[in-house]
């Protein structure tokens, strides 16, 4: 280290390797919640984040929310809850670890060096994501931060916290919902049809903006780009190509397959309903009988 | 928020007077429940709902995972402990701590066994309306989202309680009861609050094809109806068991009764001598005799609930079947070839 011994010099640590905070959906929406459920006169929530660090960054999985005070410069967290909690996390998922924490509002504040400190007793190098739930700006912010700190010769003089970026992770589950989370409220769970229809109709949209997109190159509107050229015929390609005759035998064998197996569950469904009625027939005619 | 009015107004009135009609799901239980069933896919999981029960919708605004059952000792004890201080923490951060039920996961629609009624008998014991939301992670796989709730019919709920070694016959013809009228469905429906739509608007504006359109979209049939077609077949031999066993019962039984019959006969005819003798008669009941041991009826219960999983899977094979068709009749469209 140059010159420490003869000068006090500002320590400050290069630019950490790329990490990149990966969140689940679920997380977000346990903040949210959270921030809606808070007590009278908190203007902000904080909780913990649960999750597993990986080689290029750190998964968000899981969260719960830590009551806590704030008063001028002072902040009280209940150790206690948050032990218990994560106690209770861990049982039911082992593998989740605590990853750092969150809070809401935009921006990092002077207390928050406080919490980043307690929880980096926990955790080698916490990571903190807040939620712009007040929506300055105009739009919810998620940003996350990692912290190092600034060193004056030996002693801590403060901590700088970097912004890493965010990238949201949705698992193929959750897609699925996505739509019904748009909505505020929704009459019933879509059925399958309406599904098939909304996949279909995006697939022709995006069809279609593919078109328009080679059409303008071809009339010379748009500039060419040679590798998303390339992509697209990687693409269309990966179509296999059936002569008619080949189609149509895989064609009528899959449909041949599926209605026998449908007529085979409607045989059965029919049998039971019959079943049922032989059966409340007898025990009617054995029900005077046997009953003396 | 509107809930403290709700609630106040509904606490006066007895919630068993309106019938359930509708089951409310936070956005955010339904992430959870997702997420939870999915990671510990294949092994099902459960865990348990909170909410509010207001006038015919129960509102379920929170949830929380069970750990899964080790081989321990000590694993019910655990269970409870977990439970309560989950519940107490829960209510620290202000969640309603209300239990209206738990939820599972099940694999392709077999979860119709005996545990569940006695689970759903051991919650109503407590709570007055509870529901079961089954959720299935293979099927959703599938691009659909498979989520029911249910809810055990009260009818049924008596019978139960009142015959302990199992329902005979004479029972369920005495209430009418067939197959169906075990479990009751209720619809679902999803509500979010503002701050949820925000976020979702946030994370995805956009409006084109994701993931799980295309997984909608795949065209391979053949894995999930034979899955589907190999559980359907193991209920229906498990459902010829029981009527097997049924048909031995009524065989016993009238064998035993024309066995009695003649001892009757022979008792009468003996005791007829003997009054002409003038001796003490024999009782006509002998209650020592093993011959009249009387039989118990196998409990029909298995049977129905068999029968209900293979309706289930029956619907489940129509609907997906009907999908495929669909897609199978699209790619003939797009491929341009009429079949002949």
């Amino acid at each position: 280290m140059p010159g420490s011994s003869n000068f006090t010099v500002l320590h400050m640590p290069g630019a950490l390797n790329a990490t990149v905070a990966k969140v689940h959906p679920v997380v977000l929406f346990n903040i949210c919640d959270s921030f809606i459920r808070r007590s009278e006169g908190q203007e902000r929530v904080i909780g913990t984040l649960l999750g597993s660090f990986g080689d290029n960054g750190v998964e968000i999985k899981n969260t719960y929310a830590v009551p806590h005070n704030e008063s001028q410069g002072q902040v009280a967290v209940d150790i206690d809850f948050h032990k218990t909690m994560y106690e209770l996390h861990h049982r039911v998922n082992p593998k989740e670890v605590i990853v750092g924490w969150y809070s809401t509002g935009d921006g990092v504040g002077p207390s928050d060096a406080l919490i980043q400190d307690f929880y980096g007793r926990d955790v080698p190098n916490p990571v903190h994501l807040t939620v712009d739930t007040n929506m300055t700006d105009g739009h919810m912010a998620i940003k996350a931060y990692v912290s190092t700190p600034l060193m004056l010769g030996d002693k801590p003089l403060a901590t700088q916290f970097h912004q890493v970026a965010v990238d949201l992770r949705m698992a193929e589950a959750d897609r699925v919902g996505v739509d019904l989370l748009k909505t505020q409220q929704s009459e019933s769970l879509p059925a399958d049809v309406e599904g098939l229809e909304q996949s279909v109709t995006r697939l022709q949209s995006m069809l279609d903006e593919v078109l328009y997109y080679v059409n303008e190159v071809i009339e010379g509107r748009v500039e060419v780009n040679n590798s998303l050229g390339r992509y697209l015929m990687d693409t269309i390609a990966a179509v296999p190509r059936l002569t008619p005759e080949a189609f149509t035998t895989l064609f009528n064998e899959s449909v041949q397959d599926v209605l026998l197996v449908m007529y085979l569950a409607n045989m059965a469904k029919t049998q039971l309903l019959l079943a049922d009625k032989l059966n409340a027939n007898v025990v009617n005619a054995m029900g005077t009988s046997t009953i003396q | 928020m509107a809930e403290p009015m709700n609630f106040a107004n509904v606490a006066g009135t007895k919630p068993e007077d309106t019938p359930l009609k509708t089951v409310q799901i936070d956005g955010q239980v339904l992430l959870k429940v997702i997420k939870h069933c999915k990671e510990c896919m294949p092994s099902l999981v459960t865990g348990q709902l909170l909410g509010l029960d207001i006038g015919s919708t129960l509102e379920v605004t929170s949830s929380f995972p069970f750990p899964s059952r080790s081989e321990e000792d000590d694993a019910e004890a655990d269970g409870a402990n977990y439970q309560l201080e989950m519940m107490r923490c829960l209510r620290e951060v202000n969640v309603d701590n209300n239990t209206v039920g738990w939820y599972q996961s099940t694999y392709l629609g077999s979860y119709q066994t005996v545990e569940l009624i006695e689970t759903f008998l051991n919650y109503q014991e407590n709570i007055k309306r509870c529901v079961c939301l089954v959720y299935d992670p293979y099927r959703s796989s599938q691009g659909g989202l498979a989520l029911k709730a249910l809810k055990l019919k009260d009818t049924f709920m008596e019978i139960y309680r009142a015959c302990p070694n199992g329902v005979s016959t004479d029972d369920l013809a005495k209430a009418s009861i067939g197959w169906k009228d075990i479990f009751h469905e209720i619809p679902v429906s999803i509500a979010n609050s503002s701050l949820h739509s925000a976020l979702m608007d946030e994370l995805q504006s956009e409006v084109t094809a994701n993931q799980a359109d295309f997984d909608r979209l795949v065209l391979s049939t053949n894995p999930y109806l034979e899955k589907n077609l190999e559980f359907l077949i193991e209920c229906l031999d498990d459902l010829q068991l029981e009527q097997q066993k049924g048909a031995f019962y009524y065989r016993n039984l009238s064998r035993q009764q024309q066995q009695h019959a003649q001892w009757l006969q022979k008792r009468r005819a003996e005791n007829f001598a003997r009054r002409a003798a003038g001796e003490e008669p024999l009782p006509e009941d002998d209650a020592s005799n093993p011959m009249h041991k009387t039989l118990t009826e196998p409990s029909r219960l298995e049977g129905l609930l068999i029968t209900n999983q293979v309706n289930n899977y029956c619907s489940q094979i129509n609907q997906f079947s009907s999908q495929s068709l669909q897609k199978l009749y699209l790619m003939q469209g797009l491929h341009g070839t009429e079949s002949v």
